[in-house]
């Protein structure tokens, strides 16, 4: 098992060092353009186009590119944005993940636990009125666009009703360093949490009912039944355990996408400063070490991510102990 | 008397129509007695054991007759007091080892939860009873195949670990589903000797549902032979076996290779196939596959009369 962790850990790396080459090759050795010149930024003067050829290594083979690159990056980490002028890159990358991570982690929790709970009860009471209206609320989440559900959301909370007893414990928009404010850190995010969390119930609730009422159907349940076991014992222990691996694939997906930037939306809603919206303001300004940083670093989590998700599967299904 | 069924029927609502699977049976079982209920597929034979277990959670079966285990009607009884008697007093082996055992958990932990579930006693006590019992369904090394998970084991193997499940409770009743049907014939044999060894021992009965002669003709100390939902015939092994009275018995007999003697150039097969439930044919349901059928048996349903070696079917009760 130490061996097979080992071993995917590996493959974790490996692959990270594929999509290093691959961005890297498609940001730098694109044909027809001139990487200086976009790093420069629009009407870069004939001085900052050379410190920016040199300080790459443009002039020099490709594989010493890839390297400085990489280097830049990881190593000394002063790779530099022209486009907003002597912005290092890194460090405003690194400020943004607490912001993204903490959007994530706590709506993560919160579908997890919210969608287990709506799975079960809905598994448990197939085809009755409270089944019928878990699916239609899961229905009209995934339907909900996150963005009009943020606006609304703030709409409620920040103004219409901020003054009454229901929501004047909201925070104005923004995000609280939880070293500093631990209260108004989770005060701020207590709304973007919920309205991030809706999406991904309605699909997991949704989800985890189809695949618990699937492995009922199996004939272990018939055994468990046959042995005398509880219908909630036969239920919890034998068929929702053996239904979240579908659950923990689909996890380790979104979350990994979540932390790479897709909560995009959410966080551009609710004035948070996370990866999503540092990435949409360098695309906005073709700031190309911050693209370049930005996709590295969600690559990476997603590759993390899924790396996590077959851990966790060897913990859920001792079948996959064994090679 | 264990087992005592009486006019047992079982019929699922269905888009087209009622389907009776099981149509009128009744059987007794005694203390230590095995049980051989033979039948094609479709016959009923599963159908009505699931029955007696109360197995059946489909909503749209309906359960008629009277089920009595231990003089107590099973019929009819709250889920609760269901469960108290299943695993614990009646108790089942599936005819799928590979399928029938949760494959996220050690064959260990399963079959001490099912201790665990009657019995008021320490993990560690039942873990000590698991590896007794595995031992006992002749495990080479019952310590360490308690922690094995399903997957790592023989079919063999896992249907082994299902009878140590079964039998962990000391079961009064065990009802066999086809145990050996998905194993190869050598391990199919070790199976059967642990069957009667385990009869002898705990003093179960048995019900061994097989379409297997041959494993009948080894295991049961009576026979009871379904066809279409009904019983067609039933007898202790010896009067079945030597004076097969029903047709449809005979022909299933006459359908096994002879072991001596020339044999033929084609085995004899029943013509036809079995009917569907839905559409039942009128009269004796196996009248239009039956060799000897004359206008009778279009009219009525023969009934199975008493005794203990009986048959449904008018050419007997003529004879």
């Amino acid at each position: 098992m130490f061996y097979a962790i080992l071993r995917r850990f590996g493959q974790m790396l490996f692959v990270m060092f594929g999509i290093s080459v691959i961005v890297f090759l498609i940001f730098f050795a694109t044909p027809g353009a001139d990487p200086a010149a976009r790093i420069a930024g629009r009407n870069a003067s004939p001085e900052v186009l050379e410190a920016v050829r040199h300080s790459f290594g443009f002039d020099r083979p490709l594989y010493v590119q890839y390297v400085k690159m990489m280097e830049k990056i990881f190593v000394t980490g002063d790779l530099t944005s022209f486009v907003n002028r002597g912005w290092k890159v890194v460090p405003a990358v690194m400020d943004s993940i607490p912001v993204t991570l903490s959007l994530v982690f706590g709506a993560a929790i919160l579908w997890v636990v919210v969608s287990i709970i709506i799975g079960i009860v809905a598994a448990a009471t197939r085809d009755s009125w409270l089944d019928k209206l878990l699916m239609a609320l899961g229905l009209l989440g995934i339907s909900m666009p996150v963005y009009w559900l943020g606006e609304v959301m703030n709409l409620i909370t920040q103004s219409r009703y901020h003054d009454s007893w229901a929501f004047s414990w909201v925070p104005p928009l923004g995000y609280k360093n939880f070293s500093d404010d631990p209260k108004g850190w989770f005060l701020t995010l207590v709304i973007p949490w919920i309205t991030l969390a809706i999406l991904y119930i309605g699909i997991y609730g949704r989800v985890l009912r189809a695949a618990i009422i699937e492995s009922l159907q199996e004939d272990f349940i018939r055994t468990a039944r046959a042995k005398g076991l509880s219908e909630t014992r036969i239920l919890l222990r034998h068929a929702l355990r053996t239904s979240l691996i579908a659950f923990v694939t689909l996890f380790g997906l979104d979350f990994g996408a979540l932390v790479g930037g897709s909560a995009l939306l959410t966080e551009v809603v609710f004035g948070l400063h996370g990866i999503g919206k540092l990435t949409y303001d360098a695309l906005q300004n073709l700031d190309l070490p911050m693209i370049m940083a930005t996709v590295m670093y969600a690559s990476m989590f997603v590759v993390i991510a899924n790396a996590v998700v077959d851990f966790v599967y060897i913990l859920l299904d001792p079948r996959l102990r064994t090679s | 008397m264990i087992l005592s069924v009486r006019d047992l029927k079982v019929s699922f609502r269905t888009n087209d129509g009622l389907v009776r699977a099981i149509d009128g049976v009744s059987f007794d079982l005694e203390e230590s007695e095995i049980l051989g209920v033979v039948g094609e597929s479709g016959s009923g034979k599963t159908v009505s054991l699931l029955a007696v277990m109360g197995l059946i959670t489909d909503p749209n079966a309906s359960i008629e007759g009277s089920i009595r285990y231990k003089g107590r009607e099973l019929v009819g009884l709250p889920a609760r007091e269901l469960r108290r008697l299943r695993g614990n007093e009646i108790a089942m082996i599936f005819q799928d080892p590979m399928t029938a055992l949760t494959p996220v958990y050690t064959i260990g932990w399963q079959i001490a939860e099912q201790i665990r579930a009657h019995q008021n006693i320490s993990k560690a006590k039942a873990m000590e009873r698991v590896e007794e019992l595995l031992a006992e369904v002749n495990f080479p090394n019952p310590h360490e195949a308690m922690s094995r998970y399903p997957h790592q084991l023989s079919g063999g193997m896992r249907q082994r670990a299902v009878i140590a499940m079964a039998l962990s409770c000391n079961p009064a009743l065990l009802v066999a589903d086809e145990p050996t049907t998905a194993l190869d014939v050598t391990v199919q044999a070790g199976i059967l000797d642990l069957v009667r060894k385990l009869r002898a021992t705990h003093k179960s009965a048995v019900v061994f549902i097989t379409h297997d002669m041959g494993v009948v003709s080894e295991l049961a100390d009576r026979v009871m032979v379904m066809y279409a939902g009904r019983v067609v015939e039933r007898g202790s092994r010896m009067e079945l076996f030597s004076a097969p009275q029903h047709p449809y018995t005979r022909a299933l007999l006459g359908s096994i290779p002879p072991l001596t003697g020339e044999k033929p150039r084609r085995l004899p097969a029943i013509p036809g196939s079995p009917p569907s439930l839905l559409r039942l044919p009128q009269g004796c349901a196996f009248g239009p596959r039956c060799p000897v059928h004359y206008e009778p048996c279009v009219t009525g349903k023969p009934g199975l009369g008493g005794g203990t070696h009986a048959a449904a079917c008018f050419r007997v009760a003529q004879a």
